[in-house]
């Protein structure tokens, strides 16, 4: 737990994931995770990871808010044990409900623009695409989808698993991301500190490189010097 | 002498035997919870925290507390 709170300073996180599990009763030693890093300091986003179903989901969430008040949430509904992608037609019905009961709901979800915009209309107040399938680190699959998403909504757009290094985190930027949320890719790696750390350096690059606005692409070269005063 | 009933009631999956009409306040007091880092449910019911030393526990309910740990 030292650990993850060094990383997380590290990479200037301002928001964590947690999720809501048994304490262990019999071992009250066991250090718990709101004395490494301070809620005060670091937006704890409870999350419905491992959820399966609308009822856990839910289930999950309104204990975290009863943990501590908690209304900005993190949905996520698994619809395969395998790709783990999410299951989309669960995640819009259990988006409305949270809504209704006034939570405030940031939504894992497929690269899907037609997904997102009902999403959207069913109260979600955060995109959370995915890049790829969770942990799998393959970096942004489709960068068009996210594109579209990007131009049909304002809410914030965060791209959500799949990234596999600094670069896609980057790229998710450059496209126009509020933000990436990232685990496996930093825990796993083999200096999580210095990926910790590449990650927030990456984020920032991406973040001005989008703002700068690039240049448009051509096909054919364009000198880059003056071509008056040749010799 | 009055022999006190004892009931079992089963707390984060694990069966455990407690003395009848127990409080849940009690429960969670010998157990050192820290209230404010958890929440509370019996049988699948949200506990409204304030509300713990007015809730009897009865034989068989299932009681979990939980709290947050880190994980995306």
């Amino acid at each position: 737990m030292k650990e993850c709170a060094k990383a997380v300073k590290l990479s200037g996180a301002e928001i964590v994931t947690v999720a809501v599990r048994r304490v262990n009763i019999f071992d009250k030693k066991k250090p718990l995770l709101m004395d490494y890093i301070d809620p005060k300091k670091i937006t704890y986003l409870p999350n419905t990871a491992g959820c399966f179903n609308s009822k856990e989901a839910l289930r999950t969430l309104r204990l975290a808010r009863e943990i501590g008040g908690w209304k900005l949430v993190k949905l996520e509904v698994l619809g395969d044990k395998k790709n783990l992608f999410p299951e989309m037609i669960e995640t819009l019905k259990s988006t409305e409900i949270l809504t209704k009961e006034g939570f405030q709901v940031m939504v894992y979800c497929n690269d899907d623009p037609l997904m997102a915009k009902r999403l959207e209309n069913s109260g979600a107040c955060a995109i959370m695409p995915l890049a790829a399938p969770i942990g799998s680190g393959l970096g942004i699959i489709n960068k068009i989808n996210i594109q579209i998403i990007r131009s049909q909504t304002k809410l914030p757009l965060i791209i959500d698993a799949g990234l596999g290094q600094a670069s896609d985190a980057t790229i998710a930027m450059e496209l126009g991301c509020d933000g990436v949320l990232v685990n496996t890719a930093i825990a796993k790696a083999k200096k999580p500190f210095d990926m910790a750390l590449a990650f927030k350096n990456a984020v920032i690059a991406g973040r001005k490189s989008f703002l700068a606005g690039r240049i448009k692409k051509t096909i054919m070269g364009k000198p880059s010097s003056p071509i008056s005063g040749i010799i | 002498m009055i022999k006190i009933k004892k009931i079992k009631i089963k707390l984060n999956g694990k069966i455990k035997t407690i003395k009848e009409n127990t409080k849940l306040s009690n429960l969670l007091g010998n157990l050192e919870i820290p209230l404010k880092k958890v929440a509370i449910e019996i049988n699948q019911e949200i506990v409204i925290k304030k509300k713990i030393d007015k809730i009897i526990l009865k034989k068989n309910d299932e009681i979990e507390i939980v709290h947050f740990i880190g994980g995306g």
